[in-house]
């Protein structure tokens, strides 16, 4: 019984479902295509063609503001992802090879950031900093400010729940008794961990720090509610510069986003798939043997 | 308690009902302590802001600004049902439960016609549909602010078949024109999910059973499908109920949503008492209505 | 080389409420084949899993080699164990699989090589290094997983089914083998199983296991012949179970009242369940019976129903109150019956044991 033979039997159906996929991915990539045709723009006015010209993204490169926003941007994913990946795959290790108290709540805790609307997480992290800086202010006399550290640990909040779901549901498919082995065969809990349980969840992991390497990056909502002057990351930089008005340096930033962003999926992915494609034609030499 | 720890896994004697309970008190505080770190930076980075919320909606703003703990009052909240937030509330409940359902129509078609492709080519159709997702958010979103635009691409081609000057910026439907781009993939990937894990042999006897295929679809496929559906409904309703973004970008003072009007009430109005009631109503709302629709939706993977 | 190799004193395990296993007392001596026998649940497994150290006991002993281990981790006991699903480590090869024990043994690399080749040819599967599990068959993964435990040499093996998940010819042909590899390692071999044809065909001893208790121990003939409860003689085997009134020593009433001869453990007036397998009752045709005599029991009976299974038929034969069945062998000069057929059955006394219970 194939799926194929299941649809064949409606030719019609199958292709106007096939136009209506066609319909969706232009939907999908008619944005992205604009933008970057768009960031070649010579002109001044955004939305007219009037030749192409490299001028926007030259002048991009000169902008000071731009460039530290790009630096900020990147130190904040770089170590709210580590963060996050550690604390997301030590919890994940925790919930699912162990039993202790208060692990449903615990449970229940972990899915809310996922599920809070993300005005109101960005809200929430705004007032708590401004009031834990008003009592630091007190104790010590110097009262802190929204800075890098305050997006970071807004970021590290919500991503330590993006990692443990990915991490969990890699570490539940895998055989609890492998680890079992790894302990009869005389190797202590952390050389357990070493050698048999982190190489075979460190797919997951590594997708899990993908997610909060690209959530980070992305975020918007909740940066602009904890950043203060000077520590403004790129996509905040971005959308104040469209709300003031709208620059043709802004299309050639969006450009150079889009395409970095998907050189990172694409190499990403052709790193998994070169592994198992690779292991594939390995196995079928084997098998053959 | 360390030294006593170490003792146990040495002491070499008979086992009794007292040390299996310490030894499996050990293990319990080992995993404990695992979760600790991840644990206790929600509880504070989390759990505490999100009482700090709920304690600065009782508060009072001052005439500069500040916020006053202490008198309490409901004021905030009485101003919830006042006629300007109720049609802003009204507009980002009809703005989500509209691109939750058009997303949902053209989502999954798309999803089934992927779905039933050959294994390999299933995996390169949602890398493509995947790609789109891990570029930025924002930038996307301006794109749109681009095309929409009076003088922009879509007017020309709208151009050409005769229509012009359409006004598609800074109007509802502009908004969610960005809400559906922005939140279709959410409603793909659940249902694909689902949808590719459907046993087809089922499918094949209900087209057996009904002969006609729109039945055989809505009394087996669908319901087979529906935990994709609640997921992605769920994945898609929220965001768009709170969506900041779209409408800051596509929309205008006009069309507000709850996500700008929040926002304004921390830094242009400074009326944080207010926002606070606010932020913690949505939330509440959706945490309730996640619930609910859980359980009569089934639980989803 | 004799000696105690595991011994486990009044041993119980419970999860809750629930008890796994209750007060088992065993000794398994150096150097011999050990099953631990009985049908899922029974708690074989939960007791070869406090030996390795993958559980602790709620209460009692644990020795190996003369050792307390007490809450010893496993990775600090001698004794390795057999997986049922085999537990491979995916992402290394045969070679590491292999290896890691001595690895984590910190045993000197060069001697690595060498013990991991010796291994891998002990279980003949010398070529197969480089491979992943992956890439191999149902039996050659559970020879490497044999090959990872026994290249540590340890003085206990422990074995969890690990001949379930293979098909009827090639597990016959791993019995052997395994058995075969027992005796010339001399290691002791402690055998979970629960198909009973298994444990009679390799073990020096068997433990038979029922709703967490041990119920008898022995080589498999004496576990065969002279089973010590119901159950025991029901799991192995087939039986007659007949329930009789004991009557004097050596002779119990059936419940149509004749009396017969059987070996009683119980004094004149219990009851007890009679207990004669099918293979030691004999058919004869009435007058060419031998007459019971000391030893010997010959009832008259009608045969109700003939069953043909190939290399042996069964004869359900009713005797007064009671139905007895006869295993026959299909062979030349064996007589054969028909259903209806007047017949004398013919058992010796010391075939049939009156069991309490």
């Amino acid at each position: 019984m194939t799926v194929q033979s299941a649809i064949r039997r409606h030719g019609a159906l199958e292709r106007v479902l096939a136009a209506h996929s066609w319909v969706v991915y232009v939907f999908f990539y008619a944005p992205i295509i604009v933008l970057v045709v768009f960031s070649f723009n010579d002109g001044r006015q955004v939305s007219i063609w009037q030749g192409a010209s490299l001028r926007w993204y030259r002048q991009m490169l000169q902008d000071d503001a731009l460039m530290s926003a790009l630096r900020n941007s990147i130190i904040v994913a770089v170590v709210s992802t580590l963060v996050s990946t550690a604390l997301g795959t030590a919890t994940a290790l925790a919930l699912e090879r162990f039993r202790f108290r208060g692990q449903r709540v615990y449970d229940g805790l972990l899915y809310l950031p996922i599920i809070v609307p993300e005005v109101t997480l960005a809200a929430m992290m705004l007032v708590f900093f401004i009031q834990a800086f008003d009592y630091i202010g007190r104790l010590t006399g110097s009262t802190p400010n929204l800075s890098l550290t305050t997006i970071i640990l807004s970021h590290i909040c919500f991503n330590i729940s993006f990692v443990t779901v990915v991490v969990r549901a890699r570490l539940a498919g895998l055989d609890p008794s492998l680890e079992e082995a790894a302990a009869d065969l005389y190797a202590s809990r952390w050389q357990a961990f070493r050698r048999v349980t982190l190489p075979l969840i460190m797919p997951g992991v590594l997708g899990g720090a993908l997610l909060a390497l690209t959530m980070s990056l992305d975020d918007v909502v909740t940066t602009s509610f904890v950043s203060g002057p000077g520590s403004t990351t790129l996509p905040v930089y971005v959308f104040g510069l469209v709300k003031k008005g709208v620059t043709p340096v802004i299309n050639a930033v969006s450009a150079l986003m889009l395409l970095a962003s998907m050189a990172l999926v694409f190499s990403s992915l052709l790193a998994q798939r070169g592994g198992s494609a690779a292991k594939a034609r390995q196995r079928k030499k084997e098998k053959k043997a | 308690m360390a030294g006593k720890r170490r003792a146990l896994s040495e002491t070499d004697a008979p086992v009794t009902p007292d040390l299996e309970r310490s030894a499996i008190r050990a293990e319990s505080r080992r995993g404990f302590l695992l979760a600790l770190p991840g644990y206790a930076y929600l509880v504070i980075f989390f759990a505490v802001p999100m009482l700090i919320i709920f304690v600065y909606s009782f508060g009072t703003r001052t005439a500069t600004g500040k916020t006053l703990l202490g008198e309490w009052n409901l004021d905030s909240y009485q101003r919830l049902f006042n006629h300007f937030v109720l049609g802003i509330l009204w507009r980002s409940l009809a703005l989500a439960l509209a691109t939750t359902v058009i997303s949902l129509l053209v989502a999954y078609p798309f999803a089934y016609y992927i779905a039933t492709r050959g294994p390999r080519l299933r995996g390169l159709l949602m890398v493509l549909v995947m790609v789109p997702f891990w570029t930025n958010f924002l930038v996307r979103t301006y794109a749109w602010r681009l095309i929409l635009g009076r003088n922009g691409p879509l007017a020309a081609v709208l151009g050409f078949i005769g229509v012009n000057e359409p006004r598609l910026l800074f109007t509802n439907a502009g908004i969610l024109i960005g809400l559906v781009y922005g939140h279709l993939p959410f409603m793909v990937l659940p249902l694909y999910a689902s949808i590719e894990r459907l046993d087809w042999s089922l499918v094949e006897a209900a087209r057996d059973l009904y002969a006609n295929g729109w039945k055989a679809f809505r009394k087996v496929t669908l319901p087979l499908s529906m935990a994709g559906v609640v997921g992605g409904t769920i994945l898609t309703f929220i965001p768009a109920f709170g969506a900041y973004i779209e409408p800051e970008l596509l929309g205008g003072a006009q069309t507000m949503m709850l996500g700008s009007f929040i926002q304004k009430q921390y830094y242009a109005v400074s009326d944080w008492p207010f926002g606070s009631a606010l932020s913690f109503v949505i939330m509440a709302l959706m945490l309730v209505g996640t619930i609910i629709y859980f359980r009569r939706g089934g639980r989803t993977a | 080389m004799s000696g105690v190799a595991v011994e486990l004193t009044a041993v119980s395990k419970r999860f809750g409420e629930v008890a796994a296993v209750r007060e088992v007392d065993l000794e398994i001596c150096d150097g011999e084949f050990f099953s631990l026998l009985g049908p899922s649940g029974c708690g074989k497994t939960t007791t070869l899993r406090m030996i390795a150290g993958l559980e602790f006991p709620t209460e009692g002993s644990v020795r190996i080699c003369g050792q307390e281990m007490g809450l010893r981790p496993p990775n600090k006991r001698p004794v390795n164990t057999v997986f049922q699903s085999y537990a491979l480590f995916p992402h290394m090869t045969v070679f590491r699989n292999v290896a890691f024990g001595l690895e984590m043994s910190k045993v000197p690399t060069t001697q690595i090589a060498e013990r991991v080749k010796a291994a891998v040819d002990l279980v003949r599967l010398s070529g197969m290094e480089k491979r992943k599990p992956a890439q191999l068959s149902g039996g050659q993964q559970q020879r490497v997983a044999l090959a990872r435990a026994l290249v540590n040499q340890p003085r206990v093996l422990l074995l969890d089914e690990p001949l379930g998940a293979l098909d009827l010819k090639l597990r016959q042909a791993m019995q052997v083998e395994l058995k075969d590899l027992q005796q010339r390692l001399g290691i002791t071999f402690i055998y979970v199983t629960h198909d009973q044809e298994e444990a009679l065909t390799m073990s020096d001893r068997i433990g038979v296991m029922h709703e967490g208790r041990l119920l008898q121990v022995g080589p498999p003939e004496e576990i065969y012949e002279h089973p010590r409860t119901r159950f025991v003689a029901d799991f192995i085997g087939e039986t007659n179970f007949v329930a009789v009134t004991v009557v004097g020593p050596g002779r119990v009433r059936l419940p149509g009242g004749e009396v017969v001869q059987a070996l009683t453990h119980s004094p004149a007036g219990t009851a007890a369940t009679l207990a004669v397998r099918p293979e030691k009752v004999c058919l004869a045709r009435p007058g060419a019976a031998p007459a019971a005599g000391p030893e010997v029991n010959c009832l008259e009976g009608v045969v109700r129903r003939r069953v043909y299974l190939g290399n042996s038929l069964y004869y359900h034969v009713e005797l007064g109150a009671t139905t007895m069945r006869a295993r026959l062998e299909n062979a030349p000069g064996v007589g054969q019956f028909a259903e209806g057929d007047p017949v004398c059955v013919v058992w010796e006394a010391g075939s049939g044991e009156a069991l309490e219970g």
